[in-house]
């Protein structure tokens, strides 16, 4: 879906107002390094809920919102980008570093920084401490994971700490809410400038280093056992043989959830929406708004709205593998696969989220320092199959496909068309990564550098929340763009009135519109009611699943739903073609949108939305003549 | 930037992360890499003078994980090969 609520972030708008009467709030910046928990205590103090996850660089963009404080005055937050340092490498640590020094048109400087650190880390972390406080900002310096280190056995004296870098700190954890009053003491108490006992020359890192480490020392720092856990399900999930297998488990896992244990939740869906619409028609006047409600809402919308369940499940897994740490190892085994493509591992990691929507795929590009590289990454991203195009497929698979098993319950003959689909979609991707990479974006190699978080537990508040916004975009969705355009697809199909009556489909203007293209579709074995599914595609790809929906459903002669429909209408080839058309073509106009603004012209998407569309074009024709 | 604590040492016998097996620890001695890139690799721990230890790698030992001042940070063959070591003996475990 191209519409997401991670494109919150899209807007340059802050997310709230200002409260029109209390005075201007003061700006306080959240800044640590990446994966240290600044965005789990951005929602904490906003009761926002920006995405979090366990790998580095999650939030590649400012983000702002206003904390309450108890005394009923407020702050505002600016949630940055993680840096290791204030001198920055890349697209996202440049925002940060601007956003500090007030250099960021439209931001006003902070007047109180948040550094948030990982406790379980310190001495490393520490050395952000010195260019922090060296601006001379008041600063409350916020040890993070607590309850890690605790567990770990690690601790640390808070009052030496305090004494020796001249600024309050606070023990907390964000994730289990605890110490959290420490910062709101700051927020509403006095902001006093910090007042370091010594701070080391600043471009030096062994120098900086030397010094974080003389003042977790002197501060009675124990750092924590190491993670035992960690180096535990690392030694099955980086094995040689076992991580590769378990990675091909996990994806066959979801695919097969996705299919076959969906099904009692899609009928569920299906029974609730056709005869609550049903009944909602039956008590309506006319007859041209029944047929409108049972035709765009029950037939239309309703063909998208059943496949809620299985874009929540992906969500769900995608949800767990970021959270729980995962994502970093799988971006691991893949970066020699990506290297023999000229890519790295790190766009690795926005090309699998990029399995639930391209346009936030392509903001999280930014933690890529190199922007040749970063482009590529920009370029192939729309090949993947989104939760949008997975809609489309599972329509298609479910109508031509028999439920046969293969390997007997552990995968059958759609879940294996299905998981080829997703191979053809990133190995199209990463083949013109290839090529991309050998010609316009030629570029030295830059060094690939992962840190692999500490697993941790995803908690069901995380992921709860983030389906629960999910499922708000996709209803949202159905209830705007897809509605809207299938209403006026409805209205279409009813014009010009021939004497006070509506026309037959093939002679009304959506009817003409389809047959006027039909020549150009024929080739690829496509009518012309497919034809206006694919124009109305544009808006966004599931849209096409609501046009067939309605205008299969208007057909009288045909009672027996849509996959019965389509399997008179396609060919097995002309259905391939249907799938490869989608596997290829970019119908998105947010991720249009979104790569114009990252790469800053229209020339990259221009070039990208072009390739892509002869890619389709060339591939489903080739598709229908082989198959037919 | 070449950094070096101790520049004595003949680099001939210098071995670097890679010549490392899963658990084997050496102490950094000096990364071979232009100034951006040496500094980004001291911001994660990898400081001349460090213990860093090899963890697990993806298949085929590329890249591999490295523990290194508490953090656990993958790296490449092809960087590894410029973080030299100083020689040392293999921990007993």
């Amino acid at each position: 879906m191209s519409g997401c609520n991670e494109c919150r972030s899209c807007s340059d708008t802050p997310l709230l107002e200002f409260p029109e009467s209390a005075a201007r709030p003061k700006a306080v910046a959240l800044i640590g390094p990446p994966n240290s928990g600044k965005t789990t205590l951005f929602n904490r103090l906003t009761g926002l809920r920006q995405k979090v996850a366990n790998f580095p660089g999650v939030t590649v963009e400012q983000h702002s919102g206003i904390a309450e404080l108890p005394d009923g005055r407020a702050a505002r937050i600016i949630d940055l980008p993680g840096v290791y340092s204030l001198s920055p490498r890349s697209e996202d640590e440049q925002v940060a570093h601007d956003v500090l020094t007030g250099a960021k048109p439209g931001t006003e400087k902070p007047e109180a920084i948040l550094l948030v650190l990982d406790s379980t880390n310190l001495q490393r972390h520490l050395m952000l401490a010195a260019p922090i406080l060296s601006l001379g900002v008041p600063t409350l310096i916020i040890l993070n994971m607590a309850d890690d280190l605790r567990n770990r056995g690690g601790h640390l004296d808070l009052e030496a700490l305090e004494g020796q870098l001249g600024a309050p700190v606070a023990l907390i954890s964000a994730r289990q809410d605890e110490g959290i009053e420490r910062v709101w003491e700051f927020l509403a108490g006095a902001m006093l400038k910090p007042s370091p006992r010594e701070l080391p020359v600043l471009q030096d890192v062994p120098k900086c280093r030397q010094w974080a480490g003389r003042m977790g020392s002197n501060a009675n720092y124990h750092p924590p056992a190491p993670p035992k856990w960690t180096r535990r399900l690392d030694s099955v999930f980086l094995h040689p043989i076992g991580g590769p297998l378990v990675f091909a488990a996990v994806l066959v896992l979801v695919f097969q959830t996705i299919f076959s244990y969906a099904t009692p939740l899609m009928d569920a869906v299906t029974w609730l929406f056709v005869s609550s619409g049903n009944w909602f028609a039956s008590q309506l006047p006319w007859p041209l708004l029944r047929s409108l409600v049972e035709v765009v809402w029950v037939k239309g919308c309703g063909s998208v709205i059943v496949f809620l369940p299985q874009v929540l499940l992906l969500y769900l897994f995608i949800g767990i593998l970021e959270d729980s740490g995962y994502l970093a190892r799988a971006a691991l085994i893949a970066d020699r696969t990506m290297a023999r493509f000229g890519l790295q591992g790190k766009s690795f990691i926005p090309l699998l989220s990029a399995h639930a929507c391209a346009v936030p795929a392509i903001m999280a590009t930014r933690t890529i320092e190199n922007k040749r590289d970063r482009f590529a990454t920009i370029l192939i991203a729309p090949f993947m199959t989104c939760s949008a195009r997975l809609q489309v497929y599972l329509l298609i698979i479910a109508a031509f496909i028999p439920n046969r098993p293969i390997l007997g319950a552990l995968l059958s003959a759609r879940t294996a068309a299905m998981l080829g689909l997703y191979l053809l979609g990133f190995l199209t991707a990463v083949v013109t990564a290839r090529i991309l990479k050998s010609s316009i974006l030629r570029s030295g190699r830059t060094p690939f550098l992962l840190e692999m978080p500490s697993y941790r537990w995803p908690t069901v508040q995380s992921i709860g929340l983030r389906l629960v916004d999910r499922g708000k975009v996709f209803l949202r969705r159905v209830g705007t763009v897809i509605l809207v355009v299938t209403a006026i697809l409805f209205v279409l199909t009813k014009l010009p009135l021939i004497h006070g009556q509506a026309p037959p489909i093939e002679d009304s203007l959506a009817g003409t519109i389809g047959r006027t293209i039909e020549p150009a579709i024929k080739p690829l074995g496509f009518n012309w009611k497919i034809g206006i599914g694919l124009i109305t595609a544009l808006a966004s790809r599931e849209t096409i699943i609501s046009s067939l929906g309605s205008i299969y459903g208007m057909d009288e002669s045909n009672k027996a739903g849509l996959q019965q429909a389509l399997r008179r209408d396609l060919t097995p080839g002309g259905a391939l073609a249907l799938l490869i058309f989608f596997a290829f073509a970019m119908q998105c106009i947010s991720t249009i949108a979104v790569v114009r603004r990252e790469t800053g012209g229209w020339k990259w998407p221009a070039l990208q939305f072009a390739y892509m569309s002869v890619l389709a074009y060339v591939g489903a024709f080739v598709a229908f003549h082989v198959v037919r | 930037m070449q950094l070096s604590v101790n520049s004595s040492e003949p680099e001939a016998i210098l071995k670097s992360l890679v010549d490392l097996r899963r658990g084997d620890a050496a102490v950094l001695d000096r990364i071979d890499m232009p100034g951006d890139d040496a500094r980004r690799l001291m911001e994660l721990g990898f400081l001349p003078g460090t213990t860093v230890t090899a963890g697990q790698s993806a298949p085929g030992g590329d890249p591999r994980v490295f523990q290194v001042d508490g953090s656990e940070i993958a790296l490449r063959r092809e960087t590894a090969r410029r973080l030299k070591v100083r020689p040392t003996r293999r921990p007993a475990r």
